[in-house]
């Protein structure tokens, strides 16, 4: 467990309800839920979910804080928008799945295991060198991730499909030695660790 | 007007009436078979200039009595509303050619229904006299209100700004009923999110300013005798003086109980002070004085506190409350306000299984309630330990799980009872019970008869009936507002469970009513649904057997008894339904424009085909009230009815006379359809209980068939709604088809 995490856990002792309003992007719609369940039975993949919306909003309220940023419930969400559309009280209810995931993650609670966490860290990653998406390197990250036997066997599955890329131009094996970059790169990491650092502060600093 | 009696007829012939109809042999009809002294065509009789003819004939020509052969009885009432004359009228429009196709080879079956109908209608009229008052009362402006809470004072309040003298009787020394000690009410205004304030005060203070009302305290209603328009009511105090005031008409505003927690060990009531009801938290709140909310037990601040929504109500467990009261939902997010107002950083959970918040500002009450961080939690508690701190166990509906909660305080949702006197008809519960379970239960509710609250000196008891649950309601979609007492009317939570507001706007609404009844009583009208009628029943007493059928079975409770047992009647009491009419055996008892006889020759009127035309004959005695307007609508929508049906509206099926059946049974006809309305739980009989009478009377009727030699088809009870549109004419048809299986009847001569 991060620090962070025994930090949070100390100050919201009493209701992880008020923590999730504090911390979670829009966090403070979970306490507007009616339990009414339109968008459980609305997610088109909510039947693959341990907790679909609803019964995560009411263990929010039961302080059930450990089940909620350790499932991986929230990370199933597609971002369809089928709840939000529906919602009767209008809860934007994709953006807090993704609030809480980003939560989960940012106090070391993710699954190790979550396929959808460790894409989206790798692509954060790969993003963060250049600024940009290197597609190259991102599908080797992601064939490689499992180990370098199973990265060569991801590859060969793959490699049809990768001589067609290249031959339509959609690839470029150059790519794999430095790769294109945004113009002002130090500059883009910069506003970036700005970024971070503005988020951080408002988690540690929120009454 | 002199007493010689003038009998016209009018023909129309718009609408179509005039091509569908030879309405020169309607004319003949009328003046040779019915007897009209006199008859005229108009194309559009219910033109002003149609109207101003039938006028002038009155007025020139002396006319007494109108028959008015066009459309049907429920349309044009405005322009046909003809005070001075007896009045009735033939059903050509929608009673035949609207139901009839327009061709060749059925022209002829429907010249003879359009025939049929006018020799009804006249001979009809011939045995009618024009209704008027019978003056037993005069104009009573003075409302009494009984019950000084909420609806009491709203009731007084309102009548008197409309200039009616009001006396409010209180039981109590002072104003203000249950809500007079709440900390705040419910919100009634936009944006609805916070507990208002309490507006009994306000109230209590104009009540003492207003000259209009007078203020009866620690006082009861010891006797109240007489009818609408003329009560006299006995007003009792507390020191045993008395007085007695004459009344126009009463509002009963006696309000309600709480139910009683005791009942509720499950929830450790009475077991420790730290549970409370919702009632008594009220109390707590004020206590309070601005500071936060302590628990009763150590005085401690309360830091969080667990409501239980619907203890002891919407249960099927014995003892409980069937129903829901609608309002302790709302209740209970207001008083959870009360802790985040009152009581700072309090956890506040409200375990609901339905969350029901009705009201304009309901929904918005309860986001409010949500954005104040009020927890709600779907779950049903099943126990309450006591202790220090006491502990919840409830069942997470959400998540499907046994869990359980620790607060300083559990407030119970407890429902509202009825505050309402003992039920007129406890003791004809008993005896109609259909099993000895309903007959314990009905046994069992007229021993523990709570004591009256208006002694009314009537022959069917001394409080007004009870619909459902103790709550003396009468019908909630046809009537609100009306009781099954002429001229008493019930208000706030005796006669549904409500809030402040809704009990506002039922007493508004009641007292209205009851000035409203004070005027008809001193016109001698009709209260609704026969608005504005001027016929009573009387009853001739040389004929008369003291049987008691009609005193007994009156569903208004209108009729008295004198000393020799003879019915007394009261017409300001009564509704018209002409229920006594069909009660009596000896058949006395009629209305000035409605009776046996009224019927009867309508019945003997109508032309009976010799056997060998092979055209039967179908009487249908349809009530006025949904089973008429439902065969109107069908035939506006163009369904067919069969031709050899005649129908005749009766006020009520409770008026059917067993000597109707009899006759036109004896008459030749071959089939009858009775058509009443819903009479069961859920009755949709405007007065209550006359289709149901109607129909204990009619499983009588297989004697007559059975002496007559006739098959038990031939008769047959139907239960009609207003929206029956399509099955109403279905029902006739399915007799001439049943009638041609089991061939016509043998008594035609």
């Amino acid at each position: 467990m991060s620090d962070l995490n025994t930090a949070m856990i100390e100050k919201y002792r009493s209701s992880f309800l008020k923590e999730v309003e504090a911390n979670v992007e829009e966090g403070e719609w979970v306490k507007m839920c009616m339990q009414c369940g339109v968008c459980s039975g609305s997610c088109p993949l909510g039947k693959h979910w341990d907790h679909p919306p609803q019964e995560i909003f009411m263990m929010i309220r039961a302080n059930k804080r450990d089940e909620v940023l350790s499932t991986d419930s929230m990370w199933m969400c597609t971002s369809c928008y089928n709840c939000i559309s529906r919602c009767p009280r209008g809860l934007p209810i994709t953006h807090i799945m993704h609030g809480l995931a980003v939560y989960s993650k940012r106090l070391g609670l993710t699954q190790k295991q979550q396929p959808t966490a460790q894409f989206s860290q790798i692509f954060w990653d790969n993003l963060m060198k250049k600024g940009r998406v290197n597609e190259l390197k991102l599908g080797l990250s992601i064939y490689f991730k499992d180990g370098f036997g199973q990265g060569v066997k991801n590859a060969m599955a793959n490699q049809k499909l990768g001589q067609n890329m290249m031959k339509a131009k959609r690839m470029n094996a150059m790519e794999f030695f430095s790769g294109h970059s945004v113009k002002d790169l130090s500059g883009f990491q910069k506003m970036v660790k700005k970024a971070q650092e503005i988020e951080a502060g408002n988690i540690k600093d929120f009454k | 007007m002199a007493d010689e009696k003038k009998f016209a007829g009018y023909v129309c012939t718009g609408c179509g009436l005039g091509e569908r109809l030879d309405a020169g042999q309607l004319e003949t009809t009328a003046t040779r078979d019915g007897k009209m002294q006199s008859c005229k065509q108009h194309e559009m009789l219910c033109s002003a200039e149609g109207v101003q003819m039938i006028k002038d004939d009155i007025a020139n020509d002396g006319v007494t009595h109108v028959m008015i052969a066009a459309c049907s009885r429920r349309a044009k009432v405005e322009a046909f509303n003809l005070t001075d004359v007896a009045l009735t009228r033939a059903n050509l429009r929608e009673g035949v050619i609207w139901v009839r196709p327009d061709t060749d080879e059925n022209r002829e079956t429907t010249q003879e229904m359009a025939d049929d109908y006018i020799r009804m209608a006249c001979a009809e009229l011939k045995s009618m006299s024009k209704p008027a008052a019978s003056a037993e009362q005069s104009l009573n402006k003075n409302i009494l209100v009984v019950g000084g809470g909420i609806t009491g004072m709203t009731a007084a309040i309102e009548a008197a700004a409309a200039g009616y003298p009001v006396h409010l009787v209180e039981k109590n020394g002072a104003l203000g009923g249950a809500l007079g000690g709440y900390y705040k009410v419910i919100p009634t205004r936009s944006p609805y999110d916070a507990p208002a304030e309490n507006p009994v005060p306000g109230m209590v203070e104009a009540i003492e300013a207003s000259d209009n009302i007078t203020v009866h305290l620690n006082s009861t209603i010891a006797k109240t005798d007489g009818a609408p328009g003329r009560f006299s009511v006995e007003v009792a105090t507390e020191s045993g003086s008395g007085e007695t005031l004459s009344i126009g008409a009463i509002v009963q505003a006696s309000g309600w109980k709480l139910f009683d927690a005791g009942k509720l060990p499950e929830f450790a009531y009475g077991k420790t002070p730290d549970v409370v009801t919702n009632h008594e938290l009220e109390a707590l709140a004020v206590a309070a004085n601005g500071g936060p909310i302590k628990r009763p037990s150590d005085g401690k601040e309360v830091k969080s506190v667990c409501f239980i929504q619907n203890a002891g109500q919407c249960s099927d467990k014995e003892g409980h409350l069937s129903y829901f009261s609608g309002v302790t939902d709302l209740v209970s997010i207001k008083q959870a306000m009360y802790f985040k107002e009152l009581n700072g950083e309090c956890d506040t959970t409200i375990l609901f299984d339905n969350l029901r918040t009705p009201g304009a500002g309901g929904e918005d009450f309860y986001r409010a309630g949500q954005q104040a961080m009020v927890t709600f939690s779907k779950g049903i508690a099943s126990e309450v330990v006591p202790g220090d701190s006491l502990t919840v166990k409830f069942e997470d509906k959400i998540l499907n799980e046994e869990t359980e909660m620790a607060c300083d305080l559990v407030v119970l949702a407890t429902g509202m009872e009825p505050n309402s006197g003992p039920d007129p008809y406890a003791q004809l519960m008993v005896d109609e019970a259909e099993d000895e379970e309903e007959k314990a239960k009905a046994k069992a509710a007229l021993e523990n008869a709570p004591p009256s609250i208006l002694n009314l000196q009537y022959r069917q008891g001394t409080d007004l009936p009870h619909l459902k649950n103790g709550f003396t309601d009468s019908h909630f979609i046809c009537f609100p507002y009306e009781t099954r007492r002429t001229g008493i009317y019930s208000a706030g939570p005796v006669r549904r469970p409500m809030d402040a507001q809704q009990a506002r706007d039922d007493a508004t609404g009641a007292a209205l009513k009851a000035i409203q009844a004070a005027e008809n009583a001193g016109l001698g009208r009709a209260a609704h649904p026969r608005s504005g009628d001027l016929s009573f029943p009387s009853f001739r007493k040389e004929g008369c057997t003291q049987c008691k059928r009609c005193t007994v079975e009156c569903p208004f409770g209108a009729i008295n008894e004198d000393e020799e047992g003879y019915p007394m009647y009261n017409e300001s009491r009564c509704r018209r339904c002409g229920t006594c009419m069909g009660a009596c055996p000896v058949r006395v008892i009629s209305f000035e424009n409605y009776s046996v006889e009224t019927v009867n020759q309508q019945i003997k009127n109508c032309e009976i085909p010799e056997e060998w035309d092979e055209k039967p004959r179908i009487l249908v005695l349809a009530c006025e009230n949904d089973a008429y307007p439902a065969l109107d609508q069908a035939a506006q929508a163009g369904v067919e009815i069969n031709p050899w049906a005649r129908v005749i509206p009766v006020r009520c099926l409770g008026s059917v006379s067993l000597s109707w059946v009899t006759d036109a049974l004896n008459n030749g006809y071959d089939g009858i359809v009775m058509m009443g309305c819903r009479r069961d739980d859920d009755y949709q009989c405007h007065f209550v209980r006359g289709s149901a009478m109607a129909a204990e009377r009619m499983s009588k009727v297989g004697d007559t068939l059975d002496t007559l030699n006739l098959e038990p088809e031939r008769v047959i009870l139907h239960e009609v709604a207003i929206t029956d549109v399509e099955r109403a004419p279905q029902l006739i048809n399915d007799m001439a088809e049943t009638v041609e299986k089991i061939g016509l009847s043998p008594f035609k001569f």
